[in-house]
């Protein structure tokens, strides 16, 4: 409010006692347990990668807003520190620092930044990040490292002649989703996947992937703080998973041979990580409850669509971008209900 | 001194790429390196300045409404004339250019200088006029070229930087990385010639 | 210039007549030019993935269909000695579609060089199929397809895929696949003679 005047900005509008930075910080804390489990897995590697993303988010926050935008400091708000948290735990352990560093770059100089600020920027700024680091370094985004305290894949033993990479490089292998999608391609069956594959490794989080996207206990944990702290409503993630668990079981009741039960496909990937805390990003999710849930069900959709015909093993960072650009749309013809306005006439 | 202005109009004041925004699909289709976005330059360059000129020539003894067509043919029938000199004796240009060079055909700065320009100003002007926005579009196909090629392959012109190892940034010699390398060269076009203009 | 039918029709007919007669005039003194530029790119490639040879390999060339697409033999001969074989072979399963190579074997069926003649694989990491790009198609040089499997490690084959880029590196694979069990044709045929 500077000039004392009125300033219109596009929403969303801060009301009542809610400001930015309580919200941020709640946000915070949930990300919490999974931090925990990534450090856990990971060991300091997760430490260096979530710290360096964080690190980078703000300084590039604060020197553009400084010297490019000429305005206000606006990294007290932490919505830079969330953004890098997010943006680490979208990378694997092993990516080096300055790629680390260009990616915070892109999330908030070009994701952010040249929108004008929080609050304007159409896209999630950590999947912008993401995103284009992943097309740019498809080698180093997608070489994850199996996590030191699990033998294979997802704790169970694998037999070698399908793990052959092991061979040449015996640390690094697939997703558990690039490696289903591969065996299923290469003719192999759910059930020859299935026996090796443990569901409470990856409730747990020992498995590989991307930081943050491993546990999934400790993500639905910061889903149900955030949810008694009423920093989200409950629409966008059930949306999501819902719709991807209707969607994975249509096609595994159809053929169970050769697609996934649904309870993998929640499992496994940044569904979770994703549907809990970057689809529901403020500024760019929809504003009412109907449009919310149209927006999760279409990521939702989306993500299987990808996951399952697509060429990337996994689509949730695509899809949640390309609903994003739909928001507005979705704004426009979805209104919130004015409070205290009776319902139109019926003809 | 007025001639002068009309060769130079077209790379700054009336750019057609950064102030314009004409012609964007074979802008952000082509320019995967700076040799391919000179190429392309050039092709339309040509195709430009001989139309602006063949069209002028011919502006008196057309009727109103059949101008348009009439330009298309004159247009197409110089594209046609380039695609098949480049096949000829620059093969190689041709084929990573590709569909892109019939394409010239539809360019909507050739057809828009013809209507604007040629069709009410004299032949040595029209083919000024034709030159200079050629030369303004040759000039941004080839920077945003050399920017793409630079960050997406760590070379330029073909030449490996010598202390670039690796891919480089493999974004920006696709497709969505010509818009975001287009975006930001415009943001420093825009603030360089309001600079100027102060 | 006020438009009537008349005029509308006779400059319409006039500038398309120019055109078109400008056109076939460049099309007439450029037609040797590109016939010549056409047939030494497909020398050159001929030329890169057989060993030396002496006659005019263009005009052995044998078209074989398999139903989908055409595939093309060229057989390089020194003297009355057949030195080998460049088949242009194709793959569909490539990530941005058709893959088309050209593929050089030696008389006794070792490859001798692939060369890539166009494809539409990702630049940085399915275009490292190119020879000049990466040392991905170096692998097959000198390997006979009967002791070497051509498929990827990861499908049980002998071939190093390329890093994260396995789709390519399995459509590469097909291709030559597919010019070899053409090579075992032809040269089954050619030792019958």
């Amino acid at each position: 409010m500077k000039n004392g005047k009125l300033i219109v900005s596009p929403s969303p509008h801060i009301h009542g006692p809610l400001s930015t930075k309580r919200l941020m910080s709640d946000v915070l804390i949930a990300l919490i347990p999974a931090f925990i489990v990534s450090v856990i897995v990971y060991g300091v590697n997760a430490l260096i990668v979530t710290a360096v993303s964080v690190a980078g988010c703000v300084l590039f926050e604060y020197l553009i807003q400084k010297y490019l935008l000429k305005g206000e400091p606006t990294i007290g708000n932490l919505s830079a520190i969330v953004t890098g948290v997010l943006l680490g735990f979208n990378l694997p352990s092993t990516l080096p620092i300055w790629m680390i560093l260009l990616g915070a770059l892109v999330a908030i100089g070009v994701g952010k930044m040249s929108f004008g600020g929080l609050g304007c920027n159409p896209f999630n700024p950590a999947l912008v990040g993401r995103v284009f680091l992943l097309i740019s370094f498809p080698v180093q985004m997608t070489g994850f490292v199996t996590p030191p305290k699990v033998d294979s894949l997802s704790g169970a033993s694998m037999p070698t002649e399908i793990n052959a990479d092991a061979v040449t490089d015996a640390v690094s292998g697939p997703t558990l989703l690039g490696y289903v999608k591969e065996s299923l391609a290469n003719g192999l069956t759910t059930e020859d996947i299935a026996n090796r594959l443990s569901y409470n490794d990856m409730l747990l989080g020992f498995k590989s992937g991307s930081l943050g996207e491993i546990a999934a206990m400790a993500l639905l944990l910061g889903f149900l703080y955030m949810l008694c702290r009423k920093v989200i409503t409950w629409h966008i993630p059930v949306a999501v998973l819902g719709s991807m668990f209707i969607f994975s079981g249509i096609t595994w009741l159809i053929d169970p041979m050769h697609y996934m039960n649904p309870a993998f496909h929640l499992l496994t990937g940044g569904a979770i990580l994703g549907a809990v805390f970057m689809a529901t990003d403020y500024v760019t999710s929809p504003m009412s409850h109907k449009g919310m849930l149209v927006y999760g069900v279409g990521i939702g959709v989306i993500t299987m669509l990808i996951r399952l015909w697509g060429s990337y093993p996994e689509g949730m960072s695509f899809a949640i971008l390309i609903m994003n650009a739909i928001v507005p749309l979705i704004n426009k013809y979805m209104k919130p209900k004015r409070f205290g306005v009776c319902p139109a006439k019926i003809r | 001194m007025n001639r002068l202005r009309l060769l130079t109009k077209g790379i700054i004041k009336e750019n057609p790429t950064f102030v314009l925004l004409l012609g964007m699909c074979p802008t952000l289709g082509t320019t995967t390196s700076a040799m391919n976005g000179l190429g392309m330059g050039v092709a339309t360059l040509f195709v430009l300045t001989l139309s602006n000129m063949a069209i002028s020539l011919i502006k008196n003894l057309i009727p109103d409404k059949i101008r348009i067509p009439s330009f298309i043919v004159v247009i197409a029938a110089f594209v046609t004339i380039v695609q098949l000199c480049m096949e000829a004796y620059t093969p190689g240009l041709y084929n990573t250019l590709g569909v892109f060079i019939p394409l010239i055909v539809v360019n909507c700065i050739i057809l828009g200088r013809a209507e604007a320009f040629a069709s009410k100003n004299n032949v040595l002007d029209s083919a000024l006029d034709g030159l200079g926005i050629g030369l303004g579009f040759t000039l941004s196909l080839t920077v945003l070229g050399a920017v793409r090629e630079l960050l997406g392959n760590g070379s330029i012109f073909g030449m490996k930087l010598p202390f670039v190892e690796g891919d480089g940034i493999l974004l920006f010699v696709l497709a969505p990385g010509a818009f975001i390398a287009l975006a930001y060269l415009m943001v420093i076009f825009n603030k360089i010639t309001a600079k100027t203009k102060q | 210039m006020k438009s009537s039918l008349k005029n509308m029709v006779i400059v319409l007919l006039a500038v398309t007549f120019v055109a078109s007669l400008s056109v076939t005039a460049v099309y007439e003194v450029t037609k040797e030019p590109i016939a010549l530029s056409k047939e030494k790119k497909i020398r050159d490639a001929i030329a890169a993935v057989v060993p030396e040879f002496d006659n005019n390999p263009s005009e052995t060339k044998i078209v074989q269909n398999d139903g989908k697409e055409e595939i093309v033999i060229y057989t390089a001969k020194k003297g009355d000695e057949v030195t080998g074989y460049a088949i242009e072979t194709y793959t569909k399963k490539g990530f941005g579609g058709e893959i088309s190579l050209m593929v050089g074997f030696r008389s006794d069926g070792t490859i001798y060089r692939v060369e890539t003649l166009s494809h539409n694989e990702t630049p940085g990491l399915g275009n490292k199929i190119e020879r000049s790009k990466s040392d991905f198609s170096v692998q097959f040089e000198g390997k006979n397809p009967e002791d070497f499997k051509l498929s990827v490690k990861k499908d049980g084959g002998d071939v190093d895929a390329i890093t994260a880029s396995t789709i390519s590196s399995r459509a590469f694979c097909d291709a030559v696949e597919r010019a070899y069990e053409v090579y075992k044709t032809i040269s089954k045929n050619n030792n019958h003679e």
